[in-house]
């Protein structure tokens, strides 16, 4: 029954979550819709936090992504056991990368009395919840190896289940309890993204390479001139 | 020829008193809120000095502004592709010491202290955290410490000064400083604007001031580093950008921005320019003396009928035409030619225009007296200031601009001296018109509007098409009788 509510039911509830209150918040308030920056408080020790975190965990997701939406293709990848080792150890320095940096950046919230300041409560609930999950990422990709290649046949198919609306908590419900906590804290980060900062990481100012550099806003279209 | 209508300022330095009342005035409309304490829209410094933030005007420090690469026009902080490269991390954006952490004094301590041997103080607290702190800097550190070795000595422009102009700059009992109020330039070719990777930032283009978008904002900072004068601050509590609106509000109800209307020295001056927008890229590529002459170049005759019917077609308001032709900054700028823009080597297009301070140019010690100096024009070439740094901040390094500024300002003086004083010949007057290129009656006009005008006259505020304004953002039929404009929610974040 546990099972079933944390891998069957919970990631739905988290994605209503994630895309209910996060349409609400975006129509409601979009005034809140960003992060918070605070480098203008503390810049040196954000550079080696925010910089190395943001790159490194980009990518790590990445690699979740491909594995999940395109896991024979992922698959053939990792067939080689040369791409699968140099996979394996880009993964784990990434992995520990991201630990680090996150450690710098909860310790420059800690520390630092001004970026302290401005720290709320859903802050400290988010550090905290990631560094679980970064945590028993690292934990899993070195105890549990290869995790590239079981990947895809074990949590690859139960996320394509619950994408079927077919939930599947056999795959996850057999694997090691590190592995469901991982999977449990992701969606969980899923359902707490509307309501904390997380909801930057879909304001990406892409179109911003595609327009001209000055913006002139008239109150009605001029006539033609 | 695209005409656009710019609400453009001059500020006449030889009447600011350094008061800060303008500072004042500003801080309590617009920045009392938490997280912008520290933010001073508008700011008085004392020059040479080093300004707020410290040493603004080192773009090799701050890299503001515009850099010539090629035939191309780009953010010295980098191109589009290279700001988006920084988002997690800006590399050039200042932090609060560049310009002060804010702070209060803990004054319950005086009444709640318990009975002792010796006074209870109110201990200096940070805004930010509420800690106590020691204050090491303030808005206006360095006001009037024009022969500091610690601030004036380190201003940007005066570094680039010979070593004998130096010596000239802190001559003992020679020393001379001068004020310079600043606001935000709500330039053409702002580079705060081309820097928002949200498009955030806009013109507006009924009036061009410039203005953020508090809801699209971001919070990215691109704009607080590209802005060369740093008139764009971050709200370190909202996570938001904040600038100068010039007042739009007030504008828009009719009355003069704030720190204009409280100037005690009545220094200042508004009103509307017609400027050829088609041209703002191929004079933003100018050389840097040339910079200041090719702005005015782009500023056109409010009164030549072809650009008013240039400027209808162009769906520009009859008032505002009107308003261009009653602009006293129009007058500064393009007739008389006497006011300059602050660091036009930036190459943003500043429309906020100064007139240079002649007074401690001139000024020499004489047995305890100010006097201007008997020899008006070669003094110049021995002026107390060098004309070099005035160059540096008016006119690219441009000196004949300054020069030509000074003369037309001394030629005005003379005038009025010979009618007032007597003590000139017409011989002298009439050479004195002559050099400075103005005949009698602009110096006369000079001299009115420096010094007899009235607020209606120095400050013209065009009708701003309030109601469009408004339609912009509601309903003008629910608003009628209103107060306050847009958006009426409260600048804090609910998540």
């Amino acid at each position: 029954m546990a099972d079933m509510i944390l891998f069957g039911v919970f990631p739905y509830v988290a994605l209503s979550l994630a895309i209910g209150v996060g349409i609400y918040r975006y129509t409601i308030d979009r005034y809140s819709y960003s992060s918070q920056s605070s480098q203008f408080l503390e810049s040196k020790a954000l550079f080696w936090g925010s910089l190395p975190w943001h790159y490194a965990i980009l990518l790590i997701l990445l690699a979740h992504f491909l594995a999940f939406l395109v896991p024979a293709s992922w698959g053939t990848l990792l067939g080689s056991p040369a791409r699968l080792v140099f996979l394996e150890v880009t993964g784990m320095a990434l992995g520990i990368t991201t630990m680090i940096a996150l450690v710098i950046l909860i310790f420059r919230r800690i520390i630092n009395p001004r970026v302290n300041a401005v720290t709320s409560r859903i802050d400290w609930l988010l550090l905290a919840t990631l560094l679980l999950q970064v945590t028993t990422g690292v934990y899993i990709a070195i105890s549990l190896r290869w995790g590239g290649v079981w990947y895809v046949h074990t949590v690859s198919p139960w996320l394509w289940s619950l994408v079927k609306l077919n939930p599947q908590i056999n795959y996850l419900a057999n694997l090691p309890w590190i592995v469901q906590l991982h999977a449990v804290n992701a969606f969980f980060l899923v359902a707490i993204f509307p309501f904390s900062r997380l909801v930057h990481v879909v304001s990406i100012p892409i179109s911003y390479l595609g327009r001209p550099y000055q913006i002139v806003v008239w109150y009605r279209q001029r006539r033609s001139s | 020829m695209d005409i656009r209508a710019q609400v453009s300022s001059v500020f006449h330095l030889d009447k600011c008193i350094g008061c800060h009342t303008c500072s004042i005035a500003c801080k309590n409309l617009w920045t009392d809120r938490r997280g912008n304490e520290y933010m001073w829209w508008n700011n008085v410094e004392t020059k040479p000095g080093t300004g707020y933030p410290t040493k603004w005007e080192n773009q090799e420090k701050y890299r503001g502004g515009w850099e010539r690469v090629g035939t191309q026009l780009r953010l010295k902080q980098g191109g589009k592709a290279s700001t988006i490269g920084k988002i997690f991390h800006n590399p050039d954006l200042p932090t609060m010491d560049d310009y002060y952490e804010p702070f209060t004094f803990k004054y319950a301590d005086l009444t709640n202290a318990p009975a002792g041997t010796d006074q209870p103080t109110a201990r200096p607290i940070s805004m930010v955290s509420g800690k106590p702190m020691k204050i090491e800097a303030g808005p206006n550190w360095d006001d009037d410490l024009s022969g500091s070795t610690v601030y004036a000595a380190n201003d940007p422009g005066v570094i680039e000064l010979t070593e004998e102009q130096q010596q000239q700059l802190f001559a003992i009992e020679k020393m001379v400083m001068f004020h310079l109020p600043r606001i935000c330039n709500h330039c053409t070719n702002a580079a705060c604007v081309a820097s928002c990777p949200s498009g955030a930032i806009y013109k507006r283009g009924e009036d061009g001031i410039v203005l953020i978008n508090q809801d699209k904002c971001r919070g990215w900072r691109m704009c607080v580093s590209s802005c060369p004068y740093k008139k764009t601050y971050y709200g370190w509590a909202t996570g938001k950008s904040e600038k100068c609106i010039l007042c739009y509000p007030r504008q828009e109800a009719g009355e003069a921005p704030a720190c204009f209307h409280s100037c005690v020295g009545r220094i200042r001056y508004l009103g509307v320019l017609l400027y050829d927008a088609d041209l703002i890229e191929t004079i933003a590529m100018k050389e840097d003396g040339e910079l200041a002459a090719a702005q005015r170049e782009m500023i056109l005759d409010p009164f030549d009928p072809e650009v008013i019917k240039a400027a209808r077609e162009g769906g520009l308001a009859e008032q505002i035409i009107e308003a261009a032709q009653a602009s006293p900054a129009y007058k500064f700028v393009k007739e008389w030619g006497i006011a300059l823009p602050l660091h036009p080597e930036f190459r943003t297009l500043p429309m906020l225009f100064y007139v240079p301070p002649l007074l401690p140019v001139l000024s020499t010690e004489n047995q305890g007296t100010q006097k201007i100096a008997d020899n008006f024009f070669t003094s110049l070439e021995q002026a107390r200031l060098p004309l070099m740094y005035l160059a540096g901040l008016f006119a690219g390094g441009n000196e004949e601009e300054v020069k030509a500024v000074y003369r037309r300002l001394i030629a005005v003086r003379i005038q009025r001296r010979a009618l007032s004083v007597d003590d000139m010949s017409d011989k002298e007057v009439e050479k004195a018109r002559e050099i400075s290129g103005l005949n009698s009656d602009a110096l006369d006009a000079i001299f009115r509007m420096t010094s007899l005008t009235r607020i209606k006259e120095r400050i013209v505020v065009p009708p701003m098409l309030r109601e469009q304004a408004i339609e912009a953002g509601m309903n003008p039929e629910e608003y009628k009788q209103g107060m306050g404009f847009g958006s009426r929610k409260a600048p804090k974040r609910r998540w």
